[in-house]
């Protein structure tokens, strides 16, 4: 499946939601959606959203989450491939534009043990071999949270996928494309993950800082000046005429 | 070393902190020779531009001699005598390829919080609050410069500091302002503002081939050095009943052909509408005060175009948009990408076409900085430019 493939896959409805998934989703859906409208608040509204969206995942057995993921629940014998299960997990979408080839570009991120050159919060990622990969995260208190992953699709110069494996205690997963245009190649990358609970769960979610969504684009800008650039801007240890 | 820092309000101090390190690999230090206080410090200094922290080193005006360079800098050499462009600058990102140096993506580690404001962020400026990443300035002894081989232009012996230190804002800042007017032959150009941008806007325009310039200030030493050193023609608008009306007058009834604003958000004003901008301005229910953008857009003729050099952060109130439309205005405005311009008025300095000297009035030491930042703010002892050595 190439990049284009997986854009026009998103935006067309194609069952890939299993069945016992699509009747939880129906039953979830319909009992957040009621609370969200008896709040009759702006919070409540968006519960609403929320329940709807999850009736029509139900409804239709397509979830676009997982269609840009390449995450497929539809079949019995394609459960082992559900890295994160929907309504458990925090999804981020993000793109730049970098300007330079897809070509470059894709062989940087391949390598992931450069992500954590512009992704402020992981501390490591160890190649093992041409599929899997360990990845480390710090977390508060000097406790990480690590994982195995596993490259699930990649399309030379135009797409990376990848997820935990199973087994593994934080399960998350992720993909980026590259596709060439007049103004740079544009980098989109999809984000999910299921945060778990503990120690390693808050070491987990510092990865995504509070607000996942600005740490991900953060993490992109990052990304960007450093391809372009060769350096990250920054002022940290710059004299100041407070800090004495 | 010694530097000039915001501290609060109306209050700069100078305080002895510690010298800058290289960084980053393309980074640079510079040892400065000369610097000076900008128009758009003022805005800083009068609480204007949101994130400004106490002990943060101002100043974007500056020149010297690089001291130190990073591993990566490959033009730029120790003892190399240079001018620091004010907008930071990667050189390599669309913009930057583009010219739009002010608009680099890739200088401002604080880019959220413009995007917050704008959508998207400029370029990194040097002392210009943390909106604009946070860079310590240079009205200090010594200023870290990064992507030294990008901006910093050499200067040939045989000029002093004083002709070339505005050639890193006010001069091309002015004259970018002159040729957004795109001047044709017989064209008659109107200034708002006669301090030190409007000086190289005025004298930049008659460069360009402005048949007539049109100064418009209330500071009668302001109005004279428009007159003494660019022959411009003068309103002083608090002794005339209607700007509108002079200048249309002035313009055998058309209209100034362009119009340039280079006053900025602390527009001054007699008007019912400036008295509005003051309150609400100081009720912080407006940003800026925009009289002299409306007068602009007011005066200018059909088809005209209307440059802003003056600077704007926030929103603005009553803006005649229906006369921008309804006479096809052309609008100009932004930060100058200053080294599209720094080469090219290098030359005409070296030529002896202009020598930007002309504006100074004031020479002082770092010292004199709190001092000097009210006396320039209150427009004292008919200050138009203080620079400073350290």
């Amino acid at each position: 499946m190439d990049a284009k493939e997986t854009l026009s896959r998103i935006t067309s409805a194609q069952q890939n939601v299993s069945n016992p998934e699509r009747w939880v989703s129906v039953v979830a859906g319909a009992a957040i959606a009621g609370y969200g409208l008896a709040r009759r608040s702006l919070s409540g509204l968006a519960l609403a959203g929320l329940g709807g969206a999850l009736l029509w995942r139900g409804g239709t057995g397509c979830c676009p989450i997982y269609e840009s993921l390449g995450i497929s629940t539809h079949h019995d014998d394609d459960e082992s491939n559900v890295s994160v299960r929907y309504g458990h997990g925090i999804r981020v979408e993000k793109t730049v534009t970098v300007g330079t080839s897809a070509g470059q570009l894709y062989a940087y991120w391949h390598n992931f043990e450069n992500l954590p050159r512009f992704m402020r919060h992981l501390k490591s990622v160890q190649v093992k071999d041409s599929k899997r990969s360990h990845w480390v995260v710090k977390g508060p208190a000097g406790i990480d949270a690590e994982w195995d992953a596993e490259i699930i699709n990649e399309v030379p110069n135009e797409l990376i996928g990848w997820r935990s494996v199973d087994g593994s205690n934080v399960d998350n997963a992720g993909s980026v494309s590259f596709t060439p245009t007049a103004h740079g190649t544009e980098v989109k990358v999809l984000l999910r993950y299921d945060p778990p609970g503990g120690a390693i769960g808050a070491a987990f979610a510092k990865l995504f800082g509070e607000d996942p969504d600005r740490q991900v684009q953060e993490d992109l800008r990052r990304f960007k000046m450093l391809i372009e650039t060769g350096e990250l801007a920054t002022t940290e240890g710059q004299p100041s005429g407070a800090a004495r | 070393m010694k530097a000039v820092c915001f501290w609060r309000k109306t209050e700069v101090r100078v305080v002895d902190v510690p010298d800058p390190k290289i960084l980053n690999p393309h980074d640079a230090i510079v040892r400065v020779t000369l610097t000076a206080i900008c128009g758009s410090d003022l805005h800083l200094y009068d609480g204007y531009v949101p994130t400004m922290m106490k002990g943060d080193i101002l100043g974007h005006e500056f020149m010297g001699e690089v001291v130190e360079v990073g591993s990566e800098v490959r033009t730029l050499k120790v003892g190399d005598r240079v001018i620091v462009p004010f907008p930071i600058s990667c050189g390599r990102c669309f913009y930057c390829q583009q010219q739009l140096w002010s608009l680099c993506d890739n200088t401002n580690p604080n880019a959220w919080m413009v995007e917050a404001m704008y959508g998207f962020s400029g370029a990194g400026l040097f002392g210009y609050s943390h909106l604009y990443g946070g860079y310590a300035g240079g009205q200090a002894e010594y200023v870290r410069v990064p992507f030294a081989d990008v901006s910093p232009l050499k200067i040939p012996d045989g000029l002093t500091d004083e002709q070339v230190l505005f050639l890193t804002d006010i001069f091309p800042t002015g004259y970018m302002a002159a040729e957004f007017c795109e001047i044709k032959p017989g064209d008659v150009v109107a200034v708002w503002g006669c301090g030190p941008v409007g000086q190289f806007a005025i004298k930049s325009a008659r460069l360009l081939g402005a048949e007539r310039v049109i100064a418009i200030d209330r500071f009668p030493e302001r109005l004279r050095l428009a007159r003494e050193q660019s022959q411009a023609e003068t309103i002083d608008y608090s002794e005339v009943d209607d700007v509108f009306t002079a200048l249309k007058e002035m313009t055998g009834g058309r209209g100034p052909d362009a119009c340039i604003d280079a006053v900025g958000m602390e527009a001054h004003g007699h008007t019912i509408d400036a008295l509005y901008d003051r309150v609400k301005q100081t009720m912080r229910l407006e940003m800026d005060r925009s009289h002299v953008l409306r007068q602009a857009l007011h005066c200018c003729r059909k088809g005209g175009i209307v440059s802003i050099p003056g600077v704007y952060a926030g929103f603005i109130d009553k803006i005649p948009f229906g006369a921008a439309f309804g006479k096809g205005l052309k609008l100009r405005m932004g930060q100058c990408h200053v080294q599209r311009y720094t080469r090219l008025l290098l030359d005409r300095i070296e030529r002896g076409e202009i020598d930007p000297s002309f504006v100074i009035t004031h020479r002082v030491t770092l010292d004199d900085a709190p001092e000097m930042y009210r006396v320039f703010r209150d427009k004292e002892d008919e200050c138009i430019k203080v620079v400073m050595q350290p």
